[in-house]
């Protein structure tokens, strides 16, 4: 498990035009330089934002990658939800203090 | 001068991204009251906008967290969003690195906060200004307040902290304007997005107009997070400017609940003595 760096590929993703570039162009070499586990590679290089809010990366940097990706709002909730339900309870960080999994 | 105006406004997207798909009544008078606050904003003639936010990763990570942080640049630009995502376009606001520098030093001798000559804006402070500096032609100064990767810093230092930059301010010549921007409750970024504990909000909000300190910094993070979500952690931006305002009282130009903007609707100033 390495959510930091999944983060961290993300936050420099959305904020950064250059490393959008590279994202854009060759999403393996780019995603060389992060330190991630075979999940992590495959959910980042498929866009599978369900799980990768299961997987515990902040909400806010979910929300501006999903943004990137060009994901609908609707569409983006529901892949959240969907995560949920395909995977089990957020394993960890911020959303995985909530115990029951709802408010 | 001194500090010329003091309040409080939401910054969620979906003010602006999602427009549309809001109950247009409720939206529309969420919007006029925007606009009265940036009325009264340009009736104070501010030489300068500080702008108190919960910025959400678009400068800082984990990597190097500061728990305060302020811009000293020349200038700015957003957002760091898609533009069409946030019906936003990006801009370049002004920023006067000149001030930012004279508030810093300041303040270094009440708290450790960390400055920046780099600084994007993302949707925390864009869609403040998009309501309230819309030609982007006053200089703005962002200041940010850890609320979103936890250790966060303590309530009753985001309080002191107002305090500090209130003392910078008052000995600055120029007239300054500070907005502090952050959600109450909400759970944006999750699939509760639009969850929204309205009596959680106004029990805050009315302790936020009365300034009362003691029942502000009584918050503990897990009850926040547990009645008012993670969205809730941004009260520390309240918290600092009631801190800049303390002795004062404020006024609530417009709350109402709006789920699909994901957060309830806030605009609120605060008086300055």
């Amino acid at each position: 498990m390495s959510l930091y760096y999944v983060q961290k590929l993300l936050y420099q993703l959305n904020r950064d035009p250059a490393v959008r570039k590279r994202f854009d162009a060759g999403r393996p070499a780019l995603l060389d330089e992060y330190e991630l586990t075979p999940e992590e590679r495959t959910a980042i290089e498929e866009g599978d934002v369900g799980l990768l809010y299961v997987m515990g990366v902040n909400g806010q940097i979910l929300m501006h990658y999903a943004a990137l990706l060009g994901q609908p709002w609707d569409v983006y909730i529901d892949a959240m939800r969907e995560g949920v339900r395909e995977h089990g309870p957020v394993r960890a960080g911020l959303y995985s203090m909530r115990k029951d999994g709802k408010r | 001068m001194s500090l010329v105006f003091a309040g409080v406004c939401s910054h969620a997207p979906g003010i602006t991204g999602r427009a549309a798909r809001a109950e247009p009544k409720v939206r529309d008078a969420f919007y006029a009251k925007l606009g009265e606050l940036r009325a009264r904003l340009e009736a104070a003639r501010p030489d300068a906008l500080i702008v108190v936010a919960a910025e959400h990763f678009a400068n800082f990570f984990m990597n190097n967290m500061p728990a305060y942080c302020l811009g000293m640049a020349e200038h700015y630009e957003g957002p760091i969003e898609d533009e069409a995502w946030l019906a936003i376009k990006r801009h370049r606001v002004p920023g006067n690195a000149e001030l930012s520098r004279r508030l810093i030093e300041a303040m270094l001798g009440d708290i450790d906060l960390a400055y920046a000559e780099e600084w994007k804006f993302d949707h925390g402070i864009m869609v403040p200004l998009h309501f309230l500096t819309p030609r982007y032609d006053l200089p703005v100064i962002p200041v940010n307040v850890n609320c979103q990767g936890p250790p966060l810093t303590p309530l009753k230092r985001a309080y002191d902290f107002g305090r500090a930059l209130r003392r910078a301010c008052d000995a600055q010549p120029e007239r300054i304007a500070l907005v502090g921007t952050g959600g109450i409750s909400h759970w944006p970024a999750t699939p509760d997005s639009g969850v929204i504990n309205e009596s959680w909000d106004r029990k805050f909000l009315e302790r936020f107009l009365a300034n009362d300190r003691t029942t502000l910094v009584s918050y503990t993070d897990e009850e926040t997070l547990r009645d008012a979500g993670q969205g809730g952690f941004e009260i520390r931006t309240f918290l600092t400017v009631a801190g800049a305002t303390e002795g004062a009282t404020g006024e609530l130009l417009f709350y109402a609940p709006i789920p699909i903007f994901a957060v309830g609707c806030t605009v609120a100033t605060m008086a300055v003595r």
